[in-house]
């Protein structure tokens, strides 16, 4: 067992304020990944998609005549 | 195929790029962070003043080089906005503020949980404290600023303007141990005449910096392309409202 000495409670609190403020971090950013994916994947199979995608597959209509990023 | 910046100005060739990437960084991530901790605990020795409150140093010290890091990186992308208009570079610039908003706070949760066994205090008013807090008060500020204004443009260009004017307070950061008489140690890693730490204890400094760095990197390429799919979704969904008022 590793052992912090007395102020062990202030090592662990630093440790464990970093974990989850990072944590914290990582689940809303891959969420917000996630969620974007799956509107966008929702919208594209609704035949909703950007003009360069209709380009590459001339059956899906109707498109949209701004781009986006 | 060549490899240029260029290349991923297109949003389309970024995209791949980071689906290619996110995988090899999320594995580099862990491998860095396991054997960075395990040196931080295991392997570095107890410092002779500090203690084992050293062991503090391995978290806050790589959060500081990313939260300040980041920074950096907001305000050449506020240029890119503001005088290349590169397609990501807003984009760039608005998914790394929360990412630095929480690296800083890492920095000072941890430095005032070293500062209260160290020093005595939580917190003291003194130059390089107060700056790292104007710091984490800038980004929480960027962070409303692209809140605020609907238009993704505008907003872009705004907080590009408020982050070149906040990047004076990068150099008042690092150089506020040697401006000021400060109760904060001065720079003892990166410094013209070479590191003031033992290498036993430099070592698994370097890999947790190695760890949070890839770790920030990680979380920006996918923050980054959140945006991205967000901005799109938002342009189909405004295109399908048009569609069906038409219809």
């Amino acid at each position: 067992m590793l052992g912090l000495g007395p102020h062990a409670s202030f090592i662990i609190g630093a440790y464990g304020a970093a974990f989850v403020t990072l944590g914290a971090l990582v689940i809303a950013i891959v969420l917000d990944d996630r969620k974007q994916r799956r509107l966008l994947a929702d919208l594209e199979r609704r035949g909703i998609t950007r003009r360069s995608s209709a380009k590459r597959r001339p059956a899906a209509a109707p498109t949209v005549t701004r781009t986006a990023p | 195929m060549t490899f240029s910046l260029n290349n991923l100005a297109n949003p389309s060739r970024f995209l791949s790029f980071a689906g290619t990437v996110i995988p090899w960084l999320a594995a580099l991530t862990v491998i860095l962070l396991v054997i960075g901790l395990y040196q931080a605990f295991f392997v570095a020795p107890v410092d002779y003043q500090q203690g084992e409150t050293v062991r503090i140093m391995y978290i806050h010290v790589p959060a500081a080089w990313v939260g300040m890091g980041c920074y950096a990186l907001i305000a050449i992308a506020a240029l890119g906005t503001l005088i290349w208009r590169h397609p990501l570079a807003d984009v760039a610039a608005k998914t790394a503020a929360p990412i630095g908003a929480a690296f800083t706070l890492v920095i000072l949760v941890t430095g005032s949980l070293w500062g209260k066994p160290m020093w005595g205090t939580y917190w003291v008013w003194d130059a390089r404290l107060t700056s790292l807090l104007v710091l984490f008060l800038l980004y929480l500020g960027l962070i409303a600023l692209w809140q605020s204004i609907d238009d993704p443009g505008r907003a872009g260009r705004a907080a590009a303007i408020l982050a070149l004017v906040g990047a004076i307070n990068l150099p008042i950061i690092k150089f506020s141990v040697d401006w000021w008489n400060t109760l904060h140690q001065p720079a003892s890693v990166f410094r013209t005449d070479g590191p003031t730490i033992d290498p036993s204890l430099l070592t698994p400094l370097f890999v947790m910096g190695g760890a949070f760095l890839a770790l920030f990197v990680l979380l920006h390429l996918i923050a980054m392309r959140a945006e991205i799919l967000r901005r799109r979704v938002r342009v189909l969904q405004q295109t399908q409202v048009a569609q069906a008022a038409l219809s």
